[in-house]
């Protein structure tokens, strides 16, 4: 903002400064320190832990798109199952706590708490 | 304080709906801490959105009551699993463990429950004394003295809690540019939203810490799935067992970790974990038995689990004072403050009071509740311990989703979840500590604001920042933390380079 000297950037512009600096220092330290320049976390090479923090990852892209058109009950159920059956439980527990979890949250956050959460293609179903 | 505050408190506290939520959130908080994985901090973001449609004492009655029996309650798993339930355990779950192992269990646990009893009345006893107190002086506090106390607590947690400041000064300021973002700066200008309105009103902090505490815990727990938990075998008769010898025995010991505990927890970014880890080096280095630290020996858990705990309630006094948090806990319960009416700073004390006191009271009841119900827990400790983790995690993300959505009621928090979930998972996995970056986010505004207002009233005058007596005093102590530590650094990587180095 002209005509003050102390305006909107000067903080950001501060903050990037000492951002800049300290970046510098690391990159220094570190190229002293030798050292690979990117190392994969050793769970990586594990098929299972790969796989189930894959799933995390995914599974919140997944209802960030998703949730808006399916609805929350239909995702949630979803992405329940599918975390539990990766997580190593058998149908016959992911289905169980799927459901059970997401009525629980419906009935604590949409009845009690009154979340919006999104209904979707259950619009007409909403109760 | 008077006798009609003083009753209409005890009114607000023994109500039946408010013990409901201390004895739920009780349960919560022994369930949460003593699940490897799940943190207190995670408690607290996760009691947020809960506690969002209640009134104030009960809102602020169930995150005292599950952080402080979370915090306990981690000491659990370390006996039996050698796995701290929550980081605040860390500093001893090797000695908690071999104690076990030598057959031990039921003094360990029972030391961790009194002594954390007893370490939390210490830390409430100070907050109760030193918070009004503190609130005196600081009524005369203007901008000058806002600006050093804002910037202390910012460099104290670079500065005093972390082994490589440099990468907790990059912490720092990441969390100070997230705090730029958006209107809310003295110039009302935007910054940093590019046209879209979710960013115009700033990033909100609920769930970026959701993702910060909970979402990054989770992901840490998902990479180690198929590492299985292995209990040890203990046989838990009466706890109490031999715990008055003991309280007698280490007298200095548990004053020294409490009082040292309240004194980390009112620094802020460092809390109970740190004391801890402080408090069992301290206890080591003055033991006349330093030969049986780590081999099973009951004194540094003595000290150390009364340490964090008492660090909890330390972490209040600058929260409520200043608005500065002590800890991470308090980081997020400053949202839930402001959320609540029950704006921090020194008038809060005046405006308040019955609140305030009403939330003194809830430490002091949710300390003596520890005991009863730390029993119960620990008996328990079995069943708990046997919660299946690919259960509770998937669910426990959902919930995630769900609370970071309510804020707002926009999925745009669920997105802020996600991002900060990854940073602080990234983060934390190559040595950044997490706590300035916290710190940095709630306190960005609150630096800028004083700064840019002790600048208008001094004109463009540095100077004026070391007019004032404590002005000047806290400035010159700002400096002390700076460049004590600094120079430290600098001689220990000098020393440690010279020939290709050795990593730490």
């Amino acid at each position: 903002m002209p005509g003050q000297r102390f305006g909107p950037a000067w903080f950001p512009g501060l903050v990037a400064a000492g951002l800049g600096i300290c970046g510098l220092l690391l990159v220094v330290s570190g190229a002293r320190e030798g050292g690979p320049w990117i190392a994969l976390p050793e769970w990586m090479h594990r098929g299972w832990p790969a796989l189930g923090v894959g799933s995390v990852l995914a599974g919140l892209l997944f209802y960030v798109v998703a949730a808006d058109t399916l609805g929350f009950h239909i995702t949630g159920v979803l992405l329940l199952t599918v975390w539990t059956r990766i997580l190593g439980s058998s149908w016959r527990v992911a289905l169980p706590v799927a459901v059970l979890a997401s009525v629980a949250i419906h009935l604590s956050f949409y009845k009690a708490l009154r979340i919006p959460l999104p209904w979707g293609v259950l619009e007409g179903w909403a109760f | 304080m008077s006798a009609s505050v003083l009753a209409q408190a005890l009114a607000q506290v023994f109500d039946p709906y408010v013990l409901w939520v201390i004895l739920a959130s009780a349960a919560f908080g022994l369930f949460v801490g003593a699940v490897p994985g799940l943190t207190a901090t995670m408690a607290t973001a996760l009691l947020v959105p809960v506690t969002f449609f209640m009134e104030p004492v009960p809102a602020i009655a169930s995150i005292v009551t599950a952080t402080a029996m979370a915090i306990f309650a981690g000491d659990i798993p370390s006996c039996l699993l050698r796995m701290p339930g929550t980081p605040a355990s860390a500093a001893y779950t090797d000695e908690a463990y071999a104690m076990t192992k030598k057959g031990q269990g039921e003094l360990a646990l029972g030391a961790g429950l009194v002594f954390s009893v007893i370490g939390g009345l210490f830390g409430t006893a100070v907050l109760i004394v030193a918070a009004p107190a503190l609130a005196e002086i600081a009524l005369k506090f203007s901008s000058f003295e806002y600006f050093w106390l804002v910037a202390l607590g910012l460099l104290s947690a670079v500065f005093i809690a972390f082994s490589n400041p440099l990468k907790g000064i990059v912490s720092l300021l990441l969390g100070l540019l997230v705090a730029s973002v958006g209107l809310d700066n003295p110039a009302g200008f935007p910054r940093f939203t590019f046209g879209n309105a979710e960013l115009s009103g700033g990033l909100t902090l609920i769930p970026i810490m959701i993702g910060m505490f909970a979402v990054s815990e989770i992901i840490r727990s998902v990479s180690r799935i198929d590492q299985p938990w292995e209990m040890a075998q203990a046989k838990i008769g009466n706890v109490f067992r031999g715990m008055w010898g003991l309280t007698k025995r280490y007298r200095m010991p548990v004053l020294r970790g409490s009082a040292l505990g309240t004194a980390i927890g009112v620094l802020p970014g460092a809390g109970a974990d740190i004391a801890a880890w402080m408090s069992y080096a301290v206890s080591k280095k003055f033991s006349r038995e330093p030969e049986k630290f780590g081999t099973g020996h009951v004194e540094g858990i003595i000290e150390a689990g009364a340490s964090n705990n008492s660090a909890l309630a330390g972490a209040w006094v600058p929260a409520l004072v200043f608005g500065i948090p002590g800890d991470s806990i308090t980081a997020i319960v400053i949202g839930v403050l402001y959320i609540k009416g029950l704006n921090p700073g020194p008038s809060i004390f005046m405006n308040n009071a019955v609140a305030i006191y009403a939330i003194f009271m809830v430490f002091i009841l949710a300390n003596l509740l520890m005991l009863p119900l730390g029993i119960a827990a620990i008996k328990s400790a079995k069943q708990l311990l046997r919660a299946p983790r690919g259960v509770l995690m998937p669910v426990i993300l959902l919930f995630c989703i769900v609370g970071s959505f309510a804020i707002n009621n926009s999925i745009f928090g669920v997105v802020l979840m996600l991002v900060f979930g990854l940073v602080a998972y990234l983060m934390e996995e190559n040595g950044f500590p997490v706590a300035p970056a916290i710190l940095g986010m709630v306190l960005g505004a609150m630096l800028e604001e004083h700064f840019i207002r002790a600048m208008i009233r001094a004109d463009g005058n540095f100077i004026a920042f070391f007019e004032r007596p404590i002005a000047a005093g806290l400035g010159l102590f700002t400096l002390v933390v700076v460049c004590v530590p600094l120079i430290r650094w600098m001689l220990r990587s000098r020393m440690r380079f010279p020939g290709g180095g050795t990593s730490p």
